[in-house]
């Protein structure tokens, strides 16, 4: 945290300065770990491991916050008879179906009721949409005393069993003792009057079961007591400065702003489809067709009427998986035509740029914008294959387009931050020469486009044609007004164009418009709230006044959980939010996150419906059983509980399950993509892990063209222990070159004793492993140059969010510098397949990929592709 | 004008080199080159010209008090080195030219109008700070962000540091501050924090730093010199010597006269 969100990290240190322990997880010893009062060295990709241990110790210990569990989380409930725990398959649970390659997820449900999860995918499984009627959930499904073998306590304290500290120390290589520590120390800082916090990055969820790092966490945070308090929480330190924004308002794919789903074109075929397959009858989610007819109308205005549905149709309908790496690979295919690069440079940011610039060339179009012309935007004249003359640019037949973009001191706009708090920042110059905003390019791009098709009469142009455009622009460029964009943000009735104060008054009739639910209020009473710089010596200490936090300026969400079942607050020392029964209503130092007035009494009637459904001891109202899930029945690809598989190249056998891998990530056989063996690759006997460095940003775009950055790391390098120095010969500050079957990069070496050797394994499979970090922000352009690290990284992913795993992978070191050979993988694995048994990563019964992910089965290589 | 200064506690330094770049913006100083030095994460090796605030990464075979970590026998200090502004300035005691002078905030300030390069001051300096740039000959260093205090603004480099590691003040407040903290660890049983150059009963050879550190480790593990002596704090030292070689040449040669005088005589 330290080494990429110094900033953030003086919060840290305050609260260090206060007494609270800080606890550093890492392979490395970074500037993090300079500061902690613990630092544990682990292997990349084994975290599960490590967090699944502190569940078992939490349970084995009955060191869990016992009236929060059984109140506030889905503990007692009792599961379908069906399910099966990896405990009894070796590594799957029930419900794997081999002919699809993926898991049906009917047995994880609670005794055979369907519930529908929180946020997307909520009908993504077995392909048929579900309604989600009848989703509450009657009384008898419970066992409030933990004790049933099939509640949900009961099969998670099962699941975690073998997770023991022996077992940590075997997976992870943290010693048993450091473990214990950690462990301890956790729980003696959690419960009624203290909380504990967790922070994550990408160290986390870059892996081919990423998703599930972050559940683990969730289930250590439930079972103490630490979510919806002060102090409590689980923060992923977005790797930008309003990345947690381009998620809210989103640049995803799969999502339309306030995690509403995308329209799937195959069932969700009008608007009452869409509102039946993705609301949810009980919980806060059954509002959402007021949120979804409101963004129709702050979309398509006066044309969207209930006589059209709003417009629904006009919405994009996803027909597969469009995610980067997907996209990436129908670009190699030749399936994409053009390429918007905004703010970013995949050749060198993300995984695997052979892949990424193969892509590129097939390309019609590609239009770049960033601060300077970078390797991503000239992919066509210099990159390795180009230099060594496999590829000459004659060839490519891409038409480039650079834009010169605007920083963000030259540039009004918001950052939301991990606290989902939006801060508004002022233009404070202008722009140089040609370089203009995001803002700019995208609503002059939309008019040139409304006017090209201004005269059209084709009914499949009226999306564009309809579309409201109508932003003011100021000063000598036309710069649209950002506050007007906030506005629409906000939500407005649409009658006299006031802006809302809340999503509480958007309705589903037409009336409201609103661009994204849950910022609903950001520009309450007509006032740029996120603007708002109220000192903190002036206000609260939960400082309301300071910029503004969805949803409702809520600084913590489900702090309905900061008191207990009856409504008083479980200590006076973290007290936050409480039932204030003289006045009949939920009050606080923050704005409750829960019905106002609903007592800590209430219980729905029978047939309830919607929010009716909440009772008053359901702080987690997203949810459609209001409990924080342990046990998630839905919204997983791959299973209702985090279970440590190895990442797809690891240099051991996975030492708890004979499913070796996450059997429902995502593969892409291809020629250009060869994977190692699964372990124990002769070839590749060490751990690689990639990260960044305080010096730069990213893939370097900000930072490597700015001498004063620039020359704080002006190399690439690679970290090294004394130990794996001497066994390969390498010198500290002389050349290094890391190898993997995609590619090979040279680097100087920095041998140092922050990235320790661990010790893995039991018995005589005890052994040594070596890790070599490489940061990642170099490439063959800017003032330093480098080769970039991501050269050397597969396309593996999540199921869920379809990340790339670039946190653990396997890899070789040797002196010196690279050869001049082929050194990426232009036209097939630079290695000759190592030789020897082929170690399966999945058991018999889950040989079989997904199909619809990315078209290409595992183990099924494209015709003519055949390696 | 109250004495100001910088009191830089390096148990919260988190060697985000912040500094470093807020300093070189501020003052737009050129780089210092592009070389990687293989030294932990220090690829500006030392304050200089161009550098006028500077991060050490000290990787210690020794463990760090109160802090746990499979490593055993390891810790990793951290440390922003600047100018120290010395009670005693050895640069400005030795410049001829009146370029150096003391400003009204109590710190020492090169005139880059004035100064011919001379360079006097360079070995002046017991901690190596100030020097030369290569083509413009001048003699620069850290001016405690002069044209900032003159606005009532905080020093570049200490408005940039996120966990307060560098604080900027009245150097009386500061050092009370210091003071503070060094009990405060020491109760924690961080028993090696000990302020460096605090004041001249701390470091005679400068009379006190007003740009002073927390260190938990010996000076020389971070690089500062152990006992600084400004050279012209010598200089009576030097005159008395000088004075004692004098008297002791002249009394030799008059010696000597009078031993060939006796000769001559036999």
């Amino acid at each position: 945290m330290a080494e990429c969100h110094p900033v953030g990290f003086q919060w840290v240190m305050e609260a260090k300065l206060r007494g609270a322990t800080i606890i550093h997880v890492d392979p490395r010893f970074t500037r993090t770990s300079a500061m902690a009062d613990i630092h544990v060295p682990i292997r990349a990709g084994s975290d599960i491991a490590f967090l699944g241990g502190i569940v078992n110790y939490i349970i084995q210990n009955e060191r869990y916050f016992k009236d929060y569990v059984i109140h506030y989380t889905n503990a007692p409930a009792i599961v379908s008879e069906e399910f099966q725990d990896t405990e009894d398959l070796d590594g799957l649970f029930s419900g794997w179906n081999e002919e699809k390659g993926q898991y049906d997820i009917e047995s994880w449900q609670y005794g055979g009721v369907d519930v529908a999860p929180a946020t997307e995918e909520r009908e993504m499984f077995s392909g048929e949409p579900k309604s989600e009627r009848g989703t509450q959930i009657a009384a008898e499904h419970f066992d409030h005393t933990l004790q049933d073998p099939r509640c949900v306590f009961q099969i998670v304290k099962r699941h975690y069993a073998r997770y023991t500290p022996e077992m940590v120390e075997e997976v992870c290589g943290v010693p048993k003792e450091l473990f214990l520590r950690v462990a301890r120390a956790l729980c003696d800082n959690s419960g009624p009057e203290r909380t504990s916090a967790f922070c994550y990055a990408v160290g986390w969820t870059q892996h081919s079961i990423g998703v599930q790092y972050i559940r683990t966490a969730a289930i250590v945070q439930l079972l103490l007591g630490n979510i919806g308090r002060p102090g409590g929480g689980i923060l992923a330190l977005r790797g930008h400065a309003s990345i947690q924004g381009s998620t809210d308002v989103p640049t995803l794919y799969n999502l339309l702003p306030g995690y509403l789903s995308m329209p799937k074109a195959s069932y969700d075929t009008s608007l009452r489809k869409y509102l039946e397959h993705n609301s949810s009858a009980a919980g806060w989610w059954s509002e959402m067709p007021k949120y979804v007819v409101s963004l129709l109308k702050a979309w398509y205005g006066k044309a969207a009427t209930k006589a059209n549905d709003f417009c629904y149709d006009y919405l994009p309908h996803l027909t597969g998986d469009h995610s980067h790496m997907v996209t990436v690979a129908d670009m190699a295919d030749g399936a994409v035509k053009g390429y918007f690069v905004m703010g970013e440079n995949p050749t060198v940011g993300s995984m695997h740029g052979a892949l990424h610039r193969k892509g590129l060339r097939q390309l019609d179009w590609l239009v770049v914008r960033d601060f300077a012309v970078t390797e991503t935007a000239d992919f066509w004249r210099d990159a390795p294959e180009i230099a060594r003359g496999e590829i000459r640019p004659e060839d490519i037949k891409t038409e480039v387009f650079f834009f010169p973009a605007a920083a963000h001191t030259e540039k009004d706009g918001t950052f939301t931050n991990t606290q989902r708090m939006l801060q508004w920042h002022h233009k404070a110059v202008e722009a140089p020469g040609d370089c203009r905003s995001e803002l700019w390019f995208m609503y002059h791009l939309g008019a040139r486009l409304k006017d090209l098709y201004r005269d059209s009469t084709d009914p499949k142009d009226r999306p564009i044609l309809d579309l409201t455009w109508g932003y003011p622009t100021m000063g000598e460029h036309q710069e649209p007004d950002a506050e007007a964009v906030l506005k629409e943000i906000n939500g407005y009735t649409v009658a006299d164009g006031k802006p809302v104060g809340t999503f509480r008054e958007l309705e589903d009739d037409g009336s409201t418009a609103c661009g994204c639910w849950i910022y609903s209020g950001c520009y309450k009473d007509g006032v740029n709230q996120p603007a708002r710089r109220k000192p903190g010596s002036e206000q609260t200490w939960v400082a309301r006044e300071w910029g503004w936090a969805w949803p409702s300026n809520r600084r913590i969400l489900y702090n309905r959980a900061s008191a207990d079942p009856e409504g008083k607050p479980w200590s006076e020392r973290k007290k936050y939010v409480w039932w204030d029964g003289a006045k009949g209503q939920w009050t606080g130092f923050d704005e409750p996150d829960f019905i106002l007035d609903r007592p800590p009494s209430y219980r729905p009637e029978e047939g309830a419906q919607g929010t009716a459904t909440i009772s008053g001891d359901d702080p987690f109202i997203m949810q459609a059983d209001g409990k924080g899930w342990l046990f998630a029945p839905n919204g997983l690809r791959d299973g209702p509980l985090p279970t440590h598989y190895e990442p797809q190249e690891s240099i051991c056998k996975n030492p708890l399950y004979g499913q070796q891998c996450n059997p429902a990530r995502m593969e892409w056989d291809r020629k250009e993509n060869p994977y190692h063996k699964a372990w124990g690759d002769p070839r590749f006997p060490y751990v690689i892990t990639t990260y960044r460095l305080t010096e730069h940003h990213t893939a370097g775009g900000m930072t490597r063209w700015l001498s004063w950055l620039a020359e704080l790391q002006p190399e690439m390098f690679c970290e090294v222990s004394p130990q794996l120095a001497a066994e390969k010969g390498l010198t500290n500050g002389d050349w290094g070159t890391i190898s993997t079957a995609r590619g090979e990069i040279e680097c100087r070496v920095l041998v140092t004793e922050r990235i320790p050797p661990l010790t893995v394994g039991r018995g005589r499979n005890r052994r040594t492993v070596h890790q070599i970090g490489l940061p990642y922000h170099w490439g063959s352009k800017g003032l330093v140059r480098g080769d970039a690290a991501n050269e050397l990284i597969s396309f593996v992913a999540d199921p869920n969010v379809s990340i790339q795993e670039s946190k653990a992978l396997t890899g070789n070191i040797e002196p010196g510098r690279r050869s001049r050979q082929r050194r990426v993988v232009t036209t097939g694995p630079l290695q000759p397949k190592a030789g020897g048994r082929e170690n399966p990563r999945d058991l018999p019964q889950a040989r079989r990929r997904r199909e619809d992910s990315h078209g290409v089965k595992a183990g099924e290589a494209k015709e003519g592709e055949q390696t | 004008m109250n004495a100001k200064g910088f009191f830089t506690d390096t148990t919260v330094c988190i060697g985000c080199k912040a500094c470093e770049v807020a300093c070189k913006e501020w003052n737009q100083l050129p780089d210092d080159g592009m070389f990687f030095t293989g030294m932990s994460y220090d690829n500006t090796v030392d304050l200089g010209a161009s550098t006028w605030r500077h991060v050490e990464f000290v990787e210690r075979p020794v463990p760090l008090a109160g802090q746990e970590t499979a490593q055993g026998n390891f810790s990793w200090l951290l440390m922003s080195d600047v100018c120290k502004h010395c009670q005693r300035a050895g640069c400005l005691e030795n410049c001829p030219t009146g370029a150096i002078v003391r400003t009204e905030f109590d710190s020492v300030y090169v005139q880059p109008d004035v100064c011919n390069g001379c360079g006097y001051c360079i070995v002046g300096c017991p901690f190596g700070v100030i020097d030369r740039r290569e083509g413009d000959g001048r003699a620069w260093k850290c001016t405690l962000c002069y044209d900032r205090l003159k606005d009532d603004m905080t020093p570049a480099c200490a408005k940039a540091c996120p966990t307060e590691s560098i604080q900027f003040g009245d150097l009386d407040e500061l050092k009370d501050r210091a003071r503070t903290r060094v009990d405060q660890l020491h109760q924690r049983g961080m028993s090696e924090a000990y302020l460096y150059g605090v004041d001249a009963d701390n470091q005679p050879g400068t009379e006190g730093l007003n740009a002073f550190f927390l260190l938990v480790d010996r000076p020389e593990v971070y690089n500062l010199p152990p006992d600084p002596v400004v050279p012209t704090k010598k200089v009576g030292q030097a005159w008395l010597s000088m004075a004692a070689a004098v008297l002791g040449m002249a009394l030799a040669a008059a010696g000597a006269v009078v031993s060939s005088a006796g000769r001559r005589r036999q």
